[in-house]
C-alpha cells in the first residue's frame, strides 16, 4: 500500500516541530530554514497552514529535470532528487507549480520532500496530528468521517 | 556542543560588532540564558550602574536547549538592571526569536553603550551590522517588525523590538518577539530604548547541534511523551491557556480585586478561559485557536480577536484581525485588578500591550492603584485628562493603555509604575509592589507561599521565580495547603533553584506542571558537554539564584526590601476560603534565610558562597 501525507491545517498550532524534524533528517541539524516541510503563519487571522510536496503523479519537477536527477520511487511514490546526479541548474524550480522544490545554495543542489524513504519525520514529530502519514487512496477518510458523523441516523432524526 | 560557543559583543557607542568566543567555564557553572547573561552582566557591570545610563548593559541570551527539537526550545532572555525595579532583570520570551539567534550561530548578544541616533541591529547569521532606524522611531512594536521584514525582503526574519513606549521610558517597557510575545517585566525595553537600540532583526540558516544526537532524540521524545499525557500540559494549557486559572483562583479566594482591597471578583466568570471559548453575538468566539512557541508540543498561546462591533475597535480595521490573546496574567491585571469584566475590552487593551511594547500586568496594577486615588479623591479629572478613572470602567482602562502606548498625559504618568506614582501622589502604601514591580495574580494572602516568593524574589515581585501555586494549589509535585506557613520557606527555595536551572536551560517554564528535573536533566546532558544531572542543575540553580542575590544587595538593597505592602501583611482578607487571613511573611522569612544558608538581614555567608564557587 502506498502512503501519503495528509495534512490538516487546523489541527496545526504553528509549533514547527515537522520543520525541525524534517531538517535533522537531511541535514543532522536543527536547521528550519532547511526543512522541505514548511508552516506559513496568516497571523491576522490566527491560521497556520503547513505545506510541502504532495508527489505528483506526473510530476513537473521530474519531467522539467534535464540530467535526470530526480527519479519516481515506486515503494513510497516519492519523487527523489539525486544529489550525485543533481547539477543545480534549477529548472524544476520553475517547472513546480507549488514551489516545493527549492535550490540550496549551500549544497549547490535543489532539496525537496522525499517522504525519509517511507518514514516521513515531519508526521512522526507533529504532535497534534496535523500531519499524519495514511494510505493515499484515503486521504479523505478523516473528513469523509467528519461529515458521516454529522448525517447519521439520529441527527436526521433530530432534524 | 549545544552551545554556539561565540556571542556577539555590540558596543553602540562605537557602532562595532565583535566576535567573541564564549567563556566555556562560565558555561559550565551557569549553564546558558539567564544563569550565564546574568554571569557575564555582573562581571561587566558596577552594580551601582544607573538603569538608563549608557554605562548598563543589555544581554540576550539563549540557552543549550535552544533551537532544538526538545519541547518549547525557543526561548531566550534578557539580561539587564530593570529600569522599573533597579534589581537585576531578567525577562524571558518565547515565539521564535530565541531559535533563530541560535541558528545564526551565536549563544548571546551583549549591548553595550548608548547609539547617537537610533539604530537596529541587523544580524544574518555572522555577519552583524547596525542600521540607522530613524524611520522606525516613533514606530509600534507591529509597524517596525512589518516594516523590517519587508526592507530584508525576508518574510522568513525574525524580529525583537521596542514600541513607543519603550522609546519614551515608560518604566514598564518590554521588548516585544513576533507580534506578541515578549520579554515583559522590569523595564527591560525602557533600558533598550535608552541606549537608542530599536530592534533586532535575525535569520539563521546555520542550523544548531547537539552533543549525543541519539541520546538526545531519546530524551526529548520521552519528554514529549510525558507532557502529551500530562493534564495540565496536555490538556488544560492547549485548551483554555494559562486562563483556565481564572475560576480557580477566583474561587480559593487569592483572586486579588481593585488594587488587593478583595480577594474575589464577582466578575470573573466573565473574564475566564470558559468566556473565551463561547459564542458572541455575531456567531464568533473570543478565541480563535491555540499556538505554540518554536518547539513546543504543548501550545498554549491564545489567539483571539475583538467583537467588531465593540466600541474599541468599531472603525478601526486595524484591531479587527486576530492577535496574541489574554493569558491568565493581563485577564487578571486589566480585568479584575481594575475591576472590569468586559473581556473585550481587556482583550484590546492587550492588544495595545504588545503593539506598543509595555507589560500588561505592571500596566493594569498601575491602573489599579491610580483608580483608588482617584476614588479617594487624590487623583482628579485634572490630572487623568478627564478620564474617569473609576474601578469597573472598561473604556477608562483602554484610553489609559493608548495614552501609556504614547506615553502622553496622564499616559506619561501612569508609565511611571505604581511605586512612583502612589510615592509621587503622597501614598506609597498603595503600590501593591515589591522593589517597585507590580505583583501578579496571586494573593499573598490566599496563597501563603506566593507571599515569600514575592518578597524574595530577585527581579521584583513575580510569579515565574518560584510558582508555588504549582504545589499549593494544583498539587504538583504534591499538594501542600496554602494557607499554611509551614514548610513554605524550604518549597519557594526548591521552585527557585529549579527555575532557575530550567530557565538557563533555554526551556519554557510550563514544562514544568509536567517535568521535574529528572524529566529535563537527560535533555541537557544529552545537548551539551559536561555531567548534567538533577543534582548539578539543582546546584547550579541554587548557584544562580545566589549570585543574582548578591548582585541586588551590592546594588543598594538590603534584607529590608524582602517585604511586602502593609495591605498584605496587616489588611485581612475580606471573602472566601482565606477570609480573616495575612500573608504570614514573618513566620516564613527568617527560616527561608535560615535554610538558604544566610545571615539573619538577608546576607549569604561566607560557607554558603564557598559551597556555590560563589567567593
Ligand atoms: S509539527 Fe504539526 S502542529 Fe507543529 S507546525 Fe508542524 S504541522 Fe503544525
Ligand atoms: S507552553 Fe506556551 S509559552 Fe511555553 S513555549 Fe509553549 S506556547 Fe510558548
Amino acid at each position: 500500500m502506498q502512503k501519503a501525507l495528509n495534512i490538516n491545517a487546523d489541527k496545526c498550532t504553528g509549533c514547527l516541530q515537522c520543520e525541525v524534524a524534517c531538517s535533522f533528517e537531511h541535514t543532522g541539524t536543527f536547521n528550519p530554514s532547511k526543512s522541505r516541510i514548511k508552516v506559513f503563519k496568516f497571523h491576522d487571522e490566527g491560521r497556520f497552514v503547513p505545506y510541502t510536496c504532495t508527489q505528483c503523479a506526473e510530476a513537473w519537477c521530474l519531467q522539467a529535470c534535464p540530467v535526470e536527477a530526480i527519479s519516481y520511487d515506486a515503494e513510497t511514490g516519492a519523487k527523489v532528487v539525486a544529489d550525485s546526479a543533481c547539477v543545480g541548474c534549477k529548472v524544476c524550480t520553475i517547472a513546480c507549480p507549488f514551489g516545493t522544490v527549492n535550490y540550496v545554495p549551500d549544497t549547490g543542489k535543489v532539496a525537496k520532500c522525499d517522504l525519509c524513504g517511507g518514514d516521513p519525520k515531519c508526521a512522526t514529530a507533529c504532535p497534534t496530528d496535523a500531519i499524519t502519514y495514511v494510505d493515499a487512496s484515503m486521504t479523505g477518510l478523516e473528513k469523509m468521517r467528519a461529515w458521516a458523523a454529522k448525517t447519521d441516523a439520529g441527527l436526521q432524526a433530530e432534524a | 556542543m549545544s552551545w554556539t560557543r561565540k556571542l556577539l559583543r555590540v558596543n553602540l557607542s562605537t557602532g562595532t560588532c565583535t566576535a567573541e568566543d564564549l567563556n566555556m567555564e562560565w558555561a559550565q557553572k551557569y549553564l546558558g540564558s539567564r544563569g550565564l547573561a546574568t554571569k557575564y552582566f555582573i562581571e561587566e557591570t558596577d552594580p551601582k550602574v544607573d538603569p538608563l545610563s549608557p554605562d548598563n548593559k543589555l544581554i540576550m541570551s539563549t540557552g543549550p536547549l535552544t533551537g532544538t527539537c526538545a519541547s518549547t526550545a525557543g526561548r531566550y532572555t534578557v539580561v539587564t538592571k530593570g529600569a522599573l525595579t533597579g534589581a537585576i532583570a531578567c525577562s524571558n520570551s518565547g515565539g521564535f526569536f530565541g531559535n533563530e539567534l541560535k541558528n545564526a550561530g551565536w549563544d548571546m548578544i551583549i549591548f553595550e553603550g548608548k547609539a547617537e541616533k537610533p539604530v537596529y541591529l541587523k544580524l544574518i547569521n555572522e555577519k552583524a551590522e547596525l542600521v540607522d532606524a530613524s524611520k522606525y522611531w516613533g514606530k509600534s512594536c507591529w509597524d517596525t517588525e512589518e516594516g523590517l521584514k519587508a526592507d530584508l525582503q525576508d518574510p522568513q526574519a525574525r524580529v525583537a523590538s521596542i514600541g513607543v513606549s519603550g522609546e519614551q521610558g515608560v518604566k514598564y517597557a518590554c521588548i516585544v518577539n513576533d507580534m506578541d510575545r515578549a520579554a515583559g517585566r522590569s523595564g527591560v525595553g525602557t533600558v533598550m530604548g535608552s541606549k537608542n537600540l530599536k530592534a533586532v532583526v535575525l535569520r539563521g540558516t546555520r542550523g544548531v547541534r547537539v552533543d549525543d544526537p541519539i541520546a538526545f532524540m531519546d530524551a526529548t521524545n520521552a519528554g514529549k511523551a510525558v507532557l502529551a499525557e500530562n493534564p495540565v500540559t496536555g490538556q488544560g494549557l492547549p485548551t483554555y491557556g494559562t486562563q483556565v486559572l481564572m475560576n480557580v483562583i477566583n474561587e480559593m479566594g487569592a483572586m486579588p480585586t481593585r488594587n488587593f482591597r478583595d480577594v474575589q471578583f464577582e466578575g470573573a466568570a466573565n473574564i475566564s478561559g470558559e468566556k473565551m471559548h463561547e459564542v458572541r453575538a455575531d456567531g464568533t468566539k473570543n478565541l480563535v485557536t491555540n499556538a505554540a512557541c518554536y518547539g513546543c508540543t504543548i501550545a498554549c498561546q491564545r489567539v483571539s480577536t475583538v467583537e467588531r462591533t465593540h466600541y474599541t475597535v468599531k472603525d478601526r480595521p486595524q484591531y479587527q484581525g486576530a492577535s496574541g490573546g489574554l493569558e491568565y496574567e493581563a485577564a487578571w491585571s486589566l480585568g479584575s485588578e481594575c475591576g472590569v469584566d468586559d473581556i473585550e475590552a481587556l482583550t484590546f487593551a492587550n492588544f495595545i500591550c504588545n503593539e506598543q511594547g509595555y507589560d500588561p500586568i505592571s500596566f493594569g496594577a498601575t491602573v489599579g492603584a491610580a483608580m483608588e486615588l482617584f476614588e479617594m479623591g487624590v487623583l482628579t479629572l485634572e490630572h487623568t485628562g478627564g478620564i474617569e478613572l473609576k474601578f469597573g470602567n472598561a473604556k477608562a482602562l483602554t484610553d489609559c493603555a493608548e495614552l501609556v502606548g504614547k506615553a502622553e498625559g496622564f499616559g506619561a504618568e501612569l508609565g511611571l509604575g505604581s511605586a512612583r506614582l502612589c510615592e509621587k501622589y503622597g501614598h506609597p502604601e498603595l503600590s501593591m509592589s515589591v522593589k517597585k514591580q507590580e505583583f501578579p495574580a496571586y494573593d499573598a494572602r490566599g496563597i501563603q507561599g506566593m507571599g515569600l516568593t514575592y518578597a524574595t524574589s530577585n527581579r521584583g515581585a513575580c510569579h515565574l521565580r518560584s510558582y508555588t501555586v504549582s504545589s499549593e494549589v494544583l498539587g504538583i509535585p504534591e499538594k501542600t495547603d496554602p494557607l499554611a506557613t509551614d514548610g513554605k520557606a524550604g518549597l519557594v527555595m526548591a521552585f527557585q533553584d529549579a527555575t532557575a536551572a530550567v530557565d538557563s536551560s533555554g526551556l519554557c517554564i510550563f514544562t514544568t506542571f509536567a517535568w521535574s528535573l529528572e524529566d529535563i536533566a537527560p535533555q541537557v546532558n544529552a545537548a551539551c558537554e559536561g555531567d548534567w544531572t538533577v543534582e548539578s542543575l539543582l546546584e547550579c540553580g541554587e548557584r544562580i539564584w545566589n549570585m543574582e542575590r548578591q548582585y541586588n544587595l551590592a546594588a543598594g538593597f538590603t534584607g529590608k526590601d524582602d517585604t511586602l505592602p502593609k495591605r498584605l501583611l496587616k489588611d485581612a482578607a475580606k471573602t472566601g476560603p482565606a477570609k480573616g487571613k495575612v500573608s504570614g511573611l514573618d513566620k516564613m522569612l527568617p527560616e527561608y534565610y535560615e535554610i538558604r544558608g544566610w545571615d539573619a538581614n538577608g546576607v549569604p555567608k561566607a560557607e554558603t558562597l564557598n559551597r556555590l564557587g560563589l567567593s
